[in-house]
């Protein structure tokens, strides 16, 4: 662990006493869902971590609880540090507080968590699907949402393929 | 199969002012299909006159599924979809996923494949800049400006052919190395790109920096400040054009970028025509680098010799029993990563180019996020257009260099 991460690392632990875990010299640590808003704009205002570089989600099925863990990649341009927040969020109603208040770029990136996965984003100011169409069912990066594919059409099979095929029709 | 709705007002109402809503301002599409809008853009102006109250951005027309696709994929076959993502910056997207692989597996690239990269991804970056400067040109009736940036731009692509076989989905940097070493024109095919670039961009700003034309159009407008701009997550030569001095290349090395020497161009002023100045400097610089890095490339091998994660040249196939197993192993099966996640960073043409990569123990990736630099860049511009023509927006949106495979994945 870098020198200078060490101090910031003991701090997010005493305040939410998070348990953090390193790989490959990265520091990951956990931290609550009802805490990740004072998580943020502690880091924010009390250790310059002005940048939230990425704002994610990882699906761990079929493991129920933790299902999710909601990723908040987080680097400091004054001290060049970098450091990973996780919260663990149940497969059950998958529920998270918003940070656009903390950071604005979480905006977007709330809404793609949403779309993809499924997770709610308490207090959103702009609650709308971004990527998928609004009339999509289900949450495409979900783990146990299929890959799907398209049929191939050849001459012999075409129209009875184009009847069951879903895109707009006249 | 769903119905086609008709979309009304009361979807955006909380998005525009009270005025949109008793009609006193105008509601106007702009885009998916509108020249100006670098791609399937699809913007929703309320306006006032022509003056532009709020821009309401829509993505998601490019949407692939390439991150849901990577995870059906093992390690080596994913590669290819990153070549898609921002499809003006295909090594970029090949070295952020493969230097993402390697900090996961915890892999060695030898020096001659780290400068190879560097050229490589270096002239990457000056073909996007090009573009930019081409489409951005042409967008403020600058039309010749398009027509010479392409033809530069042909020569890098050629280039590309000549290493990799492909002029854009180039899947050249691979996992522990490149594909193969290059081969022996590619030496005197970039220094022939060397010699003539530099004359090219003295062209280049004779016909635009200093034209009044272009400067009226350009200055004074967008404006976005250093705090927005942080706070949008905003990165790349927009961010620098506000006065950050951030550059991955500086500040976190990777791939040996600490060995050559090059400046970060900064300005303070924030507008699209700092934003401009920046680009144009940085193809200067871009172009230091290639040289550099041309001059000492290293003799050696281009690929790492660890067989559990690299296929072994085709030449041992034949003789040794190991490497036919290795090989088999890898094509069939692929490798194995931990059971643990990573973030790996580069800096792309247009911004930190990330990629948070979890493996689960087996061949496949369990997730591969791709933070894209153009998502977070595009999110900002309703903060940036606000206040200005429309005209101006047309300038805005170009200086924000937005490539949509890289915002809609």
């Amino acid at each position: 662990m870098d020198k200078k991460l060490e101090p910031i690392v003991k701090a997010v632990q005493g305040k939410f006493s998070a348990k953090f875990e390193e790989f490959r010299n990265e520091v990951h640590m956990f931290v609550n869902p009802d805490q990740i808003v004072d998580a943020l704009t502690m880091l924010r205002d009390e250790h310059q971590f002005e940048l939230l570089s990425a704002l994610t989600a990882v699906d761990n099925y079929p493991q129920t609880s933790p299902r999710f863990y909601v990723i908040y990649q987080l680097t400091s341009l004054a001290q060049n540090l970098s450091l990973q927040l996780k919260v663990p969020v149940n497969g059950d109603k998958p529920k998270v507080p918003t940070v656009t208040r903390v950071y604005s770029v979480a905006n977007w990136r709330e809404r793609e968590l949403f779309d993809m996965f499924g997770i709610e984003v308490e207090g959103h100011p702009d609650p709308r699907r971004i990527l998928m169409p609004d009339d999509t069912e289900g949450h495409p990066l979900r783990r146990d949402f299929p890959l799907g594919y398209e049929e191939p059409q050849f001459t012999f099979n075409f129209d009875e393929i184009d009847l069951r095929k879903p895109y707009a029709k006249e | 199969m769903s119905q086609i709705e008709e979309v009304t007002i009361d979807q955006y109402k909380h998005l525009v002012s009270e005025r949109a809503l008793t009609g006193e301002t105008m509601l106007l599409n702009m885009g998916p299909q509108h020249p100006s809008t670098h791609g399937v853009l699809r913007l929703l102006l309320e306006l006032d006159g022509e003056i532009v109250v709020n821009c309401i951005p829509d993505i998601g027309f490019l949407h692939t599924g390439i991150e849901k696709n990577m995870e059906a994929k093992t390690y080596q076959k994913a590669e290819v979809m990153t070549d898609r993502l921002d499809y003006m910056n295909t090594m970029g997207n090949n070295l952020a996923y493969c230097m993402a692989v390697e900090k996961l597996v915890d892999l060695d690239v030898p020096a001659r494949a780290q400068a190879l990269r560097v050229i490589l991804v270096e002239l990457q970056r000056i073909a996007s800049h090009l573009v930019w400067l081409g489409t951005s040109g042409l967008d403020l009736a600058a039309m010749s400006m398009f027509l010479y940036c392409f033809r530069e731009r042909e020569q890098i692509l050629d280039i590309f052919e000549l290493v990799s076989g492909q002029r854009m989905m180039t899947t050249y940097i691979r996992p522990g190395g490149v594909w193969r070493d290059v081969p022996v024109e590619f030496e005197a095919a970039v220094r022939d790109f060397i010699k003539i670039f530099p004359k090219r961009i003295d062209e280049y700003e004779t016909l635009l920096t200093k034209n009044p034309l272009f400067i009226d159009r350009m200055v004074d407008i967008g404006y976005l400040s250093k705090e927005t701009a942080l706070s949008y997550g905003v990165t790349g030569p927009m961010l620098r054009a506000s006065g950050v001095d951030w550059d991955l290349r500086k500040i976190r090395p990777y791939c040996g970028y600490e060995q050559y020497d090059f400046n970060v161009p900064v300005l303070t002023e924030g507008d699209t025509y700092a934003r401009y100045l920046v680009r144009i400097q940085e193809l200067r610089e871009s172009l230091k680098i290639v040289e550099q890095a041309l001059n000492k490339l290293p003799l050696g091998p281009v690929r790492s010799d660890n067989r559990k994660f690299v296929p072994p040249p085709r030449s041992e196939i034949g003789t040794s029993m190991e490497a036919l197993i290795h090989h088999f192993k890898l094509w069939t099966e692929g490798f194995s990563a931990p059971d643990a996640s990573i973030y790996s960073a580069i800096e792309s043409p247009r911004g930190e180019l990330g990629v948070l990569l979890v493996g689960d123990g087996g061949p496949k990736p369990r997730r591969v996020h791709m933070r894209t630099p153009s998502f977070d860049n595009l999110s900002v511009i309703s903060e940036m257009v606000k206040g200005y023509l429309v005209a101006d927006l047309v300038a805005i949106l170009a200086s924000t260099d937005i490539v949509l495979g890289d915002i809609d994945r």
